[in-house]
């Protein structure tokens, strides 16, 4: 059948309510591709990956045999897996708060400049013009213990050829992938935060101004708790970004040396890939992927609920 | 500029707001110069960039790391990556990859958007979340069971492999943003457009597509940068130069060529030019659709 036969019987039934027939197939021959698609690559995969992670299956050895839940037996009681875990969730809360508190910051500064607010943006948005790929690289670099940029300040600042190993000690290395995973992400939070400082109406800070309230008060009472909607989109986008942090870590540190600044994909991803251990790479990912679809489903509750109430 | 901002630049100057805007300007300089510093690094004397003690000021500028990446001659004695990196391949197969799954993921994503956005039937939200769901998909856990699977049916390592991959990644966001600016469109244009005799298909193609190529414009862009720029899949569908990518390349190279850092610097400034020029083409609009209120759906 074209489309144009579907069409025509489209033109007898009520706009916008679905009715009986052939008219039922135009939306779903709209949504066909997107379906095919998601189906091909993110469907079937993950199904055949579950079905992988209850054999013993690996990249190295053709014959595999079926060893029912005892991949994610042994999962619970790895210490790695879960340390890796608890040390995503450390490094997700900091990153996603301290970008909130800078970009707040920046956000509030940029909506009050009175000049060249529109170069400061377009400068302040090249982080994220950076591939995560680019980020690390440059970061690496810059934590280099022997030519590294920040050594090299430390150098001709003091005077001493200092070589501190960033990327090796506890927790230095942590914190420069927090310093770039920070520099790549807050100008996100500044734009989105901007928005909403710039959309909110003038008449109660006018009224506020009358009444003599300092700029603290004006930003405590009106503008914080006004933005609301903004910082929640802002922080739950962010949180789900952090969730799957791999491209930053695996370039700067791998998660190493060692396991000190294993996240939890860098982990999934050396087990699976280098550890000689697919299946139990895959009940891990699996994991991780439920947890962070309950987290997805809490974070965005509202949003959901109100499409499901047929708000529309 | 909303009214807050006029309202705002029209008051009188005070040494508060210059200390104010001087702390600002301090802020965005300090994000600048990590960037700042990858591009004049790419352009400096490989001599200046390792000595010690450091040199700060560049005493002369070279685009011999862009010529070495190009394949053109360079001067004798300047040391780096060598033409035996398949630079030319890489760009090639960012481009075409790039471009390719953005006007496929566009073009299904904007059917799917233009569903959620008029139809109502019972499936709808459970499709749509289901939507949202693959997308909360990490790539790397993806990365897994695509490997073996493309490797079965000769995906692997191949330009539509990873068109595929990426169609199906933008797809979700896509649909979503189209969605946004569906409704935006008021659709009493729609019903006007049904009543004069067109049909449901022709009232998309006549009325509502021409309205959202704006919001598609916008779309496409985020839908490009993601394929420009991601990781994890195209680190495991890609190995060779037939379908490898910028991003896998440049991780490649940084275990191999440590001690080359200007030809890195070199390749990421060129990674970062499509990059640049989207986003300096989005800008204005991305800031204009995030006031309108798209983000208080």
């Amino acid at each position: 059948m074209t489309p144009s036969t579907v069409a025509k019987r489209w033109a007898r039934s009520t706009p916008l309510e679905i009715s009986t027939g052939e008219a039922r197939r135009l939306p779903f021959l709209m949504l066909l591709p997107a379906i095919v698609a998601i189906a091909a690559v993110v469907v079937f995969p993950m199904v055949y990956s579950l079905y992988l992670s209850f054999t013993d299956y690996d990249l190295t050895r053709p014959a595999y045999q079926f060893i029912g839940l005892q991949n994610y037996i042994d999962l619970f009681s790895n210490g790695d897996f879960w340390q890796a875990f608890g040390r995503t969730i450390l490094f997700m809360t900091l990153a996603v708060n301290l970008e909130f508190v800078i970009g707040l910051l920046i956000a509030q500064l940029m909506a009050k400049a009175i000049v060249g607010r529109g170069l400061l943006r377009t400068v302040l948005m090249m982080p994220m013009m950076f591939a995560p790929i680019l980020v690390g690289f440059q970061f690496k670099w810059f934590f280099n213990a022997q030519l590294g940029l920040v050594n090299n300040l430390l150098f001709s600042l003091t005077g001493d050829a200092h070589i501190i190993p960033w990327l090796v000690q506890v927790p230095l290395g942590f914190i420069a992938i927090l310093v770039a995973e920070i520099w790549m992400s807050t100008p996100f939070m500044v734009i989105i935060l901007e928005a909403g400082i710039l959309s909110l109406p003038t008449e109660p800070f006018e009224a506020a101004e009358v009444d003599g309230a300092s700029g603290w008060q004006k930003f405590r009472h009106l503008t914080f708790p006004m933005i609301g909607p903004f910082i929640y989109t802002a922080m739950a986008i962010r949180s789900l970004d952090l969730a799957r942090v791999y491209d930053v870590v695996s370039i700067m540190t791998a998660g190493g040396p060692g396991t000190r600044t294993e996240l939890i994909w860098t982990y999934v991803y050396r087990l699976a890939f280098t550890g000689h251990n697919y299946s139990m790479g895959s009940s891990m990912s699996y994991v991780t992927v439920i947890l962070s679809f309950l987290f997805t489903l809490y974070l965005f509750r509202n949003v959901i609920k109100s499409r499901w109430e047929g708000r529309e | 500029m909303s009214a807050t901002g006029f309202a705002r630049a029209g008051r009188r100057r005070k040494t508060g707001d210059i200390a104010r805007d001087t702390l600002l300007y301090l802020i965005i300089l300090a994000f600048f110069l990590p960037a700042f510093w990858i591009i004049l690094t790419s352009v400096r004397l490989n001599i200046e960039i390792n000595a010690r003690p450091p040199v700060w000021i560049p005493t002369e500028l070279t685009l011999d790391s862009f010529k070495t990446l190009l394949g053109w001659p360079v001067p004798e004695g300047s040391f780096g990556m060598g033409t035996n990196i398949p630079f030319g391949d890489y760009a090639r197969n960012s481009m075409v990859i790039a471009v390719v799954s953005t006007l496929f993921a566009l073009t299904f994503g904007t059917l799917a958007g233009y569903v959620f956005a008029r139809f109502r039937f019972k499936a709808k939200n459970t499709i749509f979340l289901s939507l949202m769901l693959a997308r909360a998909v990490p790539g790397i856990a993806l990365s897994l069971p695509i490997l073996v699977l493309f490797g079965r049916v000769g995906l692997s390592d191949t330009v539509p492999g990873m068109i595929l991959t990426y169609v199906a990644l933008n797809v979700p966001f896509t649909a979503w943003l189209m969605d946004g600016f569906f409704r935006a469109i008021p659709s009493e244009l729609d019903e006007a457009a049904l009543i004069d005799g067109c049909s449901r298909w022709t009232a998309f193609l006549r009325v509502d597509l021409p309205l959202s190529l704006p919001g598609a414009a916008a779309s496409g862009i985020f839908a490009f940068l993601t394929a420009w720029n991601e990781f994890a899949l195209a680190n495991t569908i890609t190995r060779t130069p037939a379908s490898r990518t910028f991003p896998p390349a440049l991780f490649e190279l940084t275990g191999e060529h440590v001690s080359d850092w200007r030809g890195m610097c070199a390749m990421s400034v060129m990674m970062l030019i499509p990059a640049i020029i989207f986003v300096a083409l989005v800008q204005r609009q991305l800031m204009a659709g995030l006031t309108s209120g798209a983000m208080k759906e």
